[in-house]
């Protein structure tokens, strides 16, 4: 029998020595905050379905192609408000998708830094004004406004349009669209600015090296090459213009038609909600409601989706074209 | 310690200058005077030299010598710098680079350039080809250009089957070839090339060596390297670049120390400085 005396000099075993605390800690709560927020997630989409269930029985998938809206006579349908979230949405990211474009531009490529660091601070802190203050401008500034010199103006140059046609009104589905241009201004010039000034310094020298102009470079290289963070951005925009209903609810006055001029009330599937829930009076009223919000949960959730979906492919592209 | 910038006559450089092949006899650039800083800090100063026609010519010496900031000057680079400035007169042809009613688009696109790390577009390499012709309004026979540009830059038989794909798949070596080719298409008088192969491994490296040497019958190149081998190969003329501090301690600046043919500055330099610095002995 032979002993083995320890070197001293030798390193510690390598055997588990017990568990470590720190890891353990940190593991769960990470995966409880994970699992904790896709739960949310699930739950809410759940309760907003079960209890919506009941309109979704009585009027099935009809309910989205229906128009009208009116509880004395027990008629519900979600097309004016489908129609009027879309509308209002596809107008303002129609106007700021290009502003943003612009602002993200001369924020990176145009203004020195002295000029561009405070004009970003604002755009941004734009976003930082409460939807219901917003609102409220939009109530007693904005709407007046639009109604007195903004639709008379483009009722004499493009009256001939059907969109434009008609009286026009203080509140109703072109101001909201505007209020909701300038809620959505702030988060897609934000992105779209990071994006500008992510394109490769060499690139736009190899361009101007080539002999093109600032523009053509721009044009040419630094609008292709951030192209699909753009559209990303202009998803996420959409989303928040699908979402929102505090301001829009303010300035869009209620509306139960749909109309093909911009000028007149409408309703969006968000304002219609806020307005009407607390007030519903049925419980068949408030289901329908919950049914509008489903809708309205399901177009955001497609949005979001989307918005996802470009970037990875877009992502996935270029680390193949460079690996 | 004082340093003094030695005068060069460049009135004698074009005599001594012209190889038998007759390359070298006219006067491409003649710099005077040429002083660049960047927000008021001199980078370079005083710097005097002419650059022939069809010869191939070399920037060498330490980091931080300002030869970078230099080969910027004769395109125009530096005006895209924020706050940079360049005072003293750069010739071309013997107009004004920096006169007044000078359109710096239009001298970029008779001075090609080559940066230090290959940056083709991300696009396909026949957009890459085509993207100078097409912004110049080169509009006719394309494809003609195309293929005659990438015979003209030794790539055609690499890329001929695949000029759809994106040029972030070729290597190195055929990414920078590519951006020599690319400012080949438009048919410029110069090519500077600041750096062209510092980022490549030694067989690409030679490649682009070879195509310097095809170039110079056609066009004047002025290349930037810290290899002096590199220079010592390619270079019928090489400009000794240094650092100088400043007597009053505020800094230092990069100064033009010997501008000779390759082989004198190389063998038998007439500066100390630029001895030590061709033999390995700078500190």
């Amino acid at each position: 029998m032979s002993t083995v005396t320890p070197d001293p000099l030798a390193p510690a075993p390598i055997d588990r020595q017990g568990i470590r605390l720190g890891d353990v800690l940190f593991k769960g709560i990470a995966f409880v905050a994970a699992v904790g927020v896709a739960a949310v997630l699930g739950l809410l989409t759940y309760e907003v379905f079960s209890l919506a269930w009941p309109a979704i029985q009585e009027f099935g998938l009809s309910f989205i192609w229906t128009q009208g809206w009116n509880p004395n006579s027990n008629v519900y349908g979600a097309l004016v408000f489908i129609y009027g979230t879309i509308v209002t949405s596809f107008i303002a990211l129609l106007l700021a998708t290009p502003l943003s474009i612009a602002i993200a531009l001369f924020l990176t490529e145009i203004a020195p830094g002295r000029v561009a660091a405070p004009i970003a601070t604002m755009v941004e802190l734009l976003a930082a004004i409460p939807s219901v203050v917003l609102g409220l401008w939009g109530i007693l500034v904005f709407g007046p406004w639009v109604a007195n010199h903004l639709e008379p103006w483009l009722q004499s140059w493009f009256g001939f349009l059907p969109i434009f046609s008609g009286d026009p009104s203080q509140a109703g589905i072109l101001p909201a669209a505007l209020v909701l241009t300038i809620m959505i201004i702030p988060i897609t010039s934000a992105i779209c600015r990071e994006l500008f000034s992510r394109v490769p310094r060499d690139l736009s020298d190899g361009s101007l090296a080539l002999g093109s102009t600032r523009w053509e470079a721009i044009r040419r290289v630094a609008i292709p090459y951030a192209a699909p963070g753009i559209s990303a951005a202009v998803l996420l925009g959409l989303g928040r213009a699908f979402g929102e209903a505090i301001a829009v609810t303010q300035v869009i006055g209620s509306g139960n038609t749909i109309n093909e001029s911009l000028f007149p009330p409408g309703d969006t599937l968000g304002s219609r909600i806020a307005s009407s829930y607390i007030g519903a009076s049925t419980a068949i009223e408030a289901q329908s409601l919950l049914y509008l919000a489903a809708i309205l949960l399901v177009i955001s959730l497609i949005t979001n989706v989307s918005a996802q979906a470009i970037v990875n492919r877009f992502q996935k592209a270029r680390r193949m074209s460079t690996g | 310690m004082s340093m003094t910038t030695p005068r060069i006559d460049s009135g004698k450089l074009g005599e001594l200058a012209a190889t038998p092949d007759g390359r070298g006899a006219e006067t491409v650039f003649a710099v005077s005077d040429l002083t660049v800083s960047y927000s008021g800090n001199v980078a370079l100063k005083g710097v005097d030299l002419a650059i022939q026609k069809n010869f191939v010519t070399a920037f060498i010496g330490p980091s931080g010598c300002g030869k970078s900031t230099f080969i910027r000057c004769f395109n125009r680079m530096n005006d895209l710098v924020p706050g940079a400035r360049v005072d003293g007169e750069v010739l071309y042809h013997g107009r004004d680079l920096y006169g007044a009613n000078v359109d710096p688009v239009e001298v970029r696109r008779r001075i090609g350039m080559v940066f230090q790390k290959p940056n083709p577009f991300p696009k396909s390499i026949y957009d890459n080809i085509a993207f100078g012709p097409r912004i110049l309004g080169m509009k006719q026979d394309i494809d003609e250009r195309v293929e005659r540009t990438l015979k003209h830059a030794a790539l055609w038989d690499e890329v001929k089957d695949r000029l759809k794909e994106n040029a972030l798949g070729l290597s190195g070596g055929q990414q920078q070839r590519l951006c020599i080719a690319r400012a080949l298409a438009v048919e410029p008088d110069v090519i500077l090339m600041d750096e062209p192969a510092s980022a490549l491994d030694p067989i690409s490296t030679s490649r682009i060596e070879d195509l310097i040497h095809e170039l110079k019958n056609e066009y004047t190149i002025v290349i930037v390297t810290h290899n002096m081998q590199q220079a010592a190969r390619v270079a019928d003329k090489t400009a000794f670049f240094s650092v100088e501090l400043r007597e009053d301690g505020s800094g230092r600046h990069g100064i033009l120390v010997e501008y000779d043919q390759t082989t004198k500055v190389f063998t038998n330099p007439t500066d100390k400085r630029t001895e030590d610095y061709v033999t390995g002995r700078f500190g």
